[in-house]
């Protein structure tokens, strides 16, 4: 690699992790701005004075809140996410198995999802203005134009209601065995992918149809090249950037996704603790729960622009 | 024998933006023979780029053509299927484009794209392919040729890459070559080398081509015979000795009118010289980029240069592109304050930073810039552009601003009704008016003229320079005029700064150029210049002084 | 192109079927929103049928939902809340990130190096997870939605004005002006803003869509507009029921939703180039 590629590389690096730390200090300090005082709530009818102020002092709640949010980055470094509120358990061990099932649905998910919203992205732009290529993008409007909701409600009224292939719920009761997990799987990667490849298929059509009308295709073009060999040789290469991007930025949608799916399908991710964790304002579940999402699509966002510098032909020697 | 190319009433449609339809060229007709070379000249928007390309069988996004023939050895290619037509692109006809550093896949190495034409047409082995494009890289004069295929297209030079480009079209062997505008983007100096390059492998390999420039001078070089083309439409087709020397049409007597130099008369008086300078540049320094530790900019485009304006002359100043010319204009303008060095307005010190000088001092020095187009904003009348600096320096308005509108108007040739136009509907000459009357609302004593006739076509150049010497005698005005151009500067300075690589080379009378010049890369940059007469390239020496 | 099947002559003039499709629907759901209260047969909010998610028919034309009420009427209702929040926050988004952005243009230096990197991070939560941190801190009232939705997309705003305004502020006008002595407000103003007004309008319009799209999805997850009032968003949790019957308590809301957004999406698609991209 040459010093120019690492320069570049060691400097997005640099920005994702002031980032991350511009990120961290918004989710504690919006979750600081919770109503009420927590430790009334969580006392409830047992609420004398005196418990109120033992407890503040034993949650560390009356501290400046400078201090507090050190204490909470420290502790997310060394891997204690704290207890949670609500039930006392550690969060890093709630949030521990439940990540493994949204990772599981977004591995899957992104698995059908990219090849599938490539092949079309590039196709339609190679067929700009074609009968396929109005129909995929009419298609694809539609998907992005409608909440994810919506599509779950179409998904399950299609698959469960009318045509009973599939349950509407995930994880009803039991192990399940390896039919079952693909049942169980099948709504919720449907759902998912539909938004996902929509979002996909729109970026990656417009990069490619970028690429396309630059000087260097119609020299191409002039050299006797077929269409194909246009499109694979001239502008892939070219759109690679682009494309990466896209697709980073289309996987972000999923994180939304994810929320909406688990929820209507109850399946158990961490989405749908933290959706669980705002409804019984458990504080530190929902610190938590939402740096791990930033991590998530910080990371995603990252390697998509490290991609993006190492594909960069002006940078080659 | 048949012609090699024949185009015979050719039309092409287009669509605007706004949607219309608009015949682009209309009824075009004219041959070229077997190694034949025939020139397509006109101004832009003439169509000459669009006919080189049908003969590709090719035509741009929105156009279409909508009658007549383009045949290649007798081949009608309008009636071809497109898979015939790629058959003949890049082995019967290739293409050499204006831009070979767009026209490059920046994603492949050099010798790739080079010999991809033999690749797609399964012309010759690979490693045959590759020893012809060696063969080629030599005889087009390129450095190192045995390695230079293996860079990448950003690793070599502007030139370099328009003889690659000449090489990948030279590849497949073809009986035509198309050139459009292939040294338009090239400096003078640059140019040289390419043209000659072109023109040895030409003559050759014997085959004909079709030369599209807008440079009469170029033309004259490379070019049998010359097709004069005006909105789609041929003026006159002749030889090329006969346009040159002989031309019939008027619109081509214009062309060639507008080519001939004009020399400057100093119209200062003597006394004045005895004054201190209204100008004053002292040991400028200016860069771009963060200052290093020694307070140095990290790109430093200006080095210690200086110059004097005295009141009623012009300062040329005249350079390649880096050379840091237009850079000087900034830096003397305050736009991109210079780090150390002085700028003097009829003896006192200005700040570097336009935000810090007096409104008087602004008002006294104005700047015109290169293109019209983007120095004007699109969506204000011509009358507020002209009638801003009114109110910002002389706090004219309502009536009184109107009239003065219309008095500068007036003063740069443009009818009074033009001041309800929108800068769109309005052609690059009179943009380049409005531009000027802008700067002279201000009442200056200084104008900063940047590159301003160097996107006109030539006849309407000319027609500006005069207007410039007009006003200065009316209105009593300096001009620093930065040109890549001898021959405008020429026609306009006193003296005349030559600058390279962001110093100055030597400052000269301009009444003794060309022959004044004392240094290498002046002689080198005056001799570059292309004359208009058909044997200057090959009268040039082999090597030119500097090179 | 999709021109020639999308679009009339008429007097010479062309004509978008498309997009003129798109701004009737656009036009008769602003038309709702403001007025359509007093359309709505029946009161939003009275029971009015014995039976639950009721079939269409003469009296509800839509149907009823899961307490018998008239799905009509509730949307009509619905219509203000989701039309009126969204375009209450997107004005606010815009408003904010177009006035950022240029001032960062403008004025460079390290004022446009810390907003442009504080308003990246902002940028790098994701929205919903953003709104559902925001909404379950501070409550969920009609003010703190809109404020909230702002928040979440002045950022994006905010990139795409300050990119095109960088791109203007390169222009020569800008230069002359700079020359001349004008100062950063009238630069604002009078030079940039005309120039970047097109593609600013079109980027509302898409950002007008992602706030509906994430308004919804906030009010389904019971985290937006807060009943007794109800948007399209919860209209469509309060009838998930309804699914099972595929029954139209739940579709007739999916679809207002779709028809708002839909059009919207298209008219911005079918703009003429010359509004879309004026970047240059």
């Amino acid at each position: 690699m040459n010093p120019q590629i690492a320069m570049l590389v060691i400097g997005r690096l640099g920005v994702a992790l002031v980032t991350l730390l511009i990120v961290s200090a918004v989710v504690f300090a919006a979750t600081e701005m919770l109503p009420g005082d927590i430790v009334e709530i969580l006392l409830g009818q047992a609420a004398t004075p005196e418990a109120v102020a033992g407890l503040r002092e034993a949650m560390h709640l009356d501290e400046p809140s400078v201090l507090r949010y050190w204490r909470w980055i420290i502790g997310l470094l060394s891997g204690d996410l704290g207890t949670s509120y609500a039930n006392d358990l550690p969060i890093a061990e709630m949030i521990g198995d439940r990540l493994t099932n949204t990772l599981r649905l977004a591995a899957v998910t992104g698995g059908v999802a990219v090849p599938l919203a490539l092949t079309l992205g590039i196709t339609t732009a190679m067929f700009r203005g074609s009968t396929y290529d109005r129909v995929v993008t009419t298609c694809v409007v539609s998907v992005i134009s409608v909440p994810e909701f919506m599509i779950a409600t179409l998904a399950v009224l299609v698959f469960a209601v009318w045509l009973n292939w599939l349950p509407a719920l995930s994880f009803s009761s039991g192990t399940p065995g390896w039919g079952e997990m693909l049942r169980i799987f099948a709504m919720p990667v449907i759902t998912l992918c539909c938004v996902i490849t929509a979002q996909m298929i729109r970026m990656t059509r417009a990069a490619v149809i970028e690429t396309l009308r630059m000087p260097y295709i119609e020299m191409a073009l002039l050299k006797g090249a077929s269409r194909w060999r246009i499109v694979m040789r001239h502008a892939l290469p070219n759109a690679i950037g682009p494309i990466v991007n896209a697709v980073a930025l289309s996987l972000s949608y999923l994180l939304g996704g994810v929320i909406i799916v688990e929820t209507i399908f109850n399946y158990p991710g961490v989405a749908k603790l933290m959706v669980d964790a705002v409804a019984t304002r458990d504080l530190p579940l929902i610190q938590s729960c939402a740096m791990v999402f930033c991590i998530g699509y910080l990371v995603l966002i990252t390697l998509a622009d490290i991609l993006a510098i190492v594909s960069n032909p002006r940078l080659r020697k | 024998m048949a012609n090699l190319v024949e185009i015979r009433d050719l039309k092409v449609r287009a669509q605007s933006d706004s949607g219309r339809l608009i015949e682009i060229i209309r009824g075009v007709s004219f041959e070229a023979a077997e190694g034949e070379v025939v020139a397509l000249i006109g101004e832009s928007g003439s169509g000459k780029s669009t006919i080189a390309l049908t003969l590709m069988g090719h035509t741009r996004a929105g156009c279409e053509i909508i009658g007549g023939q383009v045949r290649l050895a007798g081949r009608d290619l309008v009636a071809m299927s497109e898979a015939e037509r790629r058959r003949l692109r890049g082995t019967d006809v290739a293409y050499v484009p204006q831009s070979a550093a767009a026209a490059f896949n920046p994603a492949q190495r050099l010798i790739d794209q080079v010999v991809e034409v033999s690749r797609i047409h399964g012309l010759m082995p690979r490693q045959a392919a590759r020893a012809r494009a060696v063969e080629l890289f030599r005889a087009l004069a390129l450095p190192e040729p045995e390695t230079i295929g293996e860079r990448y297209p950003h690793q070599v030079s502007g030139g370099q890459l328009q003889r690659l480009a000449a090489a990948m079209a030279l590849i497949g062997a073809p009986r035509l070559m198309i050139f459009d505008e292939p040294t338009t983007a090239l400096d003078v100096t640059t140019q040289i080398e390419v043209l000659r390059a072109f023109k040895q492998v030409m003559k050759q390999g014997g085959m004909a081509g079709l030369y599209v420039s807008h440079d009469l001078a170029v033309v004259a070089q490379v070019a049998d015979r010359i097709v004069v083309l005006k909105d789609g439409a041929v003026q006159e087709t002749g030889t090329t000795d006969d346009i040159i020397n002989r031309p019939q049409h008027p619109y081509t007597k214009e062309l060639i009118a507008a080519f001939r130099p004009v020399s400057h008369a100093t119209v200062a008086s003597p006394a004045a010289a005895a004054e201190a300078p209204i100008l004053e540049v002292r040991n400028l320094v200016a860069g771009y980029g963060r200052p290093g530790p020694d307070g140095m900019p990290r790109v430093r485009a200006l080095d210690d240069v200086s110059c004097r304006l005295e009141r009623g002359r012009n300062l040329g100043v005249i350079g390649e592109s880096g050379s840091g010319k237009s850079t000087l204009a900034r830096a003397i303008a305050g736009l991109l304050p210079p780090v150390s060095g002085e700028v003097l307005l009829g003896g006192q010190a200005l700040a570097p930073d336009v935000a810090r000088r007096a409104k008087e001092d602004l008002r006294r020095m104005q700047i015109c810039f290169q293109l019209a187009d983007t120095a004007l904003n699109p969506l204000r009348s011509v009358s507020d552009i002209i009638g801003r600096p009114l109110t910002f320096f002389h706090g004219q308005r309502g009536r009184a601003r109107e009239a003065r509108v219309e008095e500068l108007l007036e003063m740069v040739r443009l009818p009074r009704a033009m001041k309800h136009r929108l800068p769109l509907e309005l052609s690059g000459g009179q943009k380049q008016r409005v531009n000027l009357a802008r700067a002279l609302a201000a009442n200056p004593e200084i104008v900063l003229c940047d590159e301003i006739t160097s996107a006109l076509d030539t006849v309407v150049a000319a027609a500006i320079l005069e207007l410039l010497d007009e006003l200065q005698r009316e209105l009593d005005l300096s001009y620093v005029f930065i040109s890549h151009d001898l021959s405008t500067v020429q026609a306009i300075c006193d003296e005349v700064m030559v600058m390279y690589g962001g110093r100055t080379v030597e400052t000269l009378q301009a009444s003794a150029l060309p022959e004044g010049a004392t240094q290498d890369y002046s002689r080198l940059l005056f001799a570059s210049v292309p004359q208009l007469d058909t044997g200057w390239l090959d009268g040039l020496p082999e090597r030119l002084p500097g090179t | 192109m999709a021109m020639s099947f999308s679009s009339l002559r008429l007097l010479g003039y062309r004509i978008n079927v498309v997009a003129i499709l798109a701004s009737l629907f656009i036009l008769f759901w602003a038309a709702m929103a403001l007025f359509g209260t007093s359309f709505a047969p029946h009161s939003p909010g009275k029971v009015v049928d014995f039976d639950y998610y009721g079939p269409i028919s003469a009296e509800f034309p839509l149907g009823t939902d899961y307490l018998g009420r008239d799905i009509l009427s509730r949307i009509l209702m619905g219509a203000s809340y989701t039309v009126g929040i969204s375009l209450a926050a997107v004005c606010l988004a815009c408003a904010s990130g177009v006035a950022l952005g240029m001032a960062a243009a403008v004025t460079g230096g390290w004022i446009d190096v810390v907003l442009s990197r504080f308003l990246d991070a902002l940028s790098s939560i994701p929205s919903k997870l953003f709104g559902l941190v925001m909404v379950a801190a501070i409550g969920s009232s009609t003010p703190v939605l809109i404020l909230v939705l702002a928040v979440i997309y002045t950022p994006g705003s905010y990139r795409f004005a300050r990119a095109l305004a960088v791109n203007i502020n390169t222009m020569d006008f800008v230069a002359v002006a700079r020359a001349r002595g004008e100062g950063t407000f009238y630069l604002i103003t009078q030079e940039i803003l005309p120039n970047i007004a097109g593609p600013v309008l079109a980027d509302m319009g898409l950002r007008f869509v992602f706030i509906v799209l994430l308004l919804s999805g906030l009010s389904f997850l019971g985290l937006g507009v807060q009943p007794p009032y109800a948007d399209w968003g919860s209209l469509v949790k309060e009838n998930i029921g309804a699914l099972a019957f595929g029954a139209p308590a739940v579709i007739a809301p999916c679809i207002a939703i779709a028809s708002l957004t839909i059009s919207v999406n298209l008219l911005i698609d079918n703009l003429p180039t010359k509004i879309r991209d004026r970047s240059a």
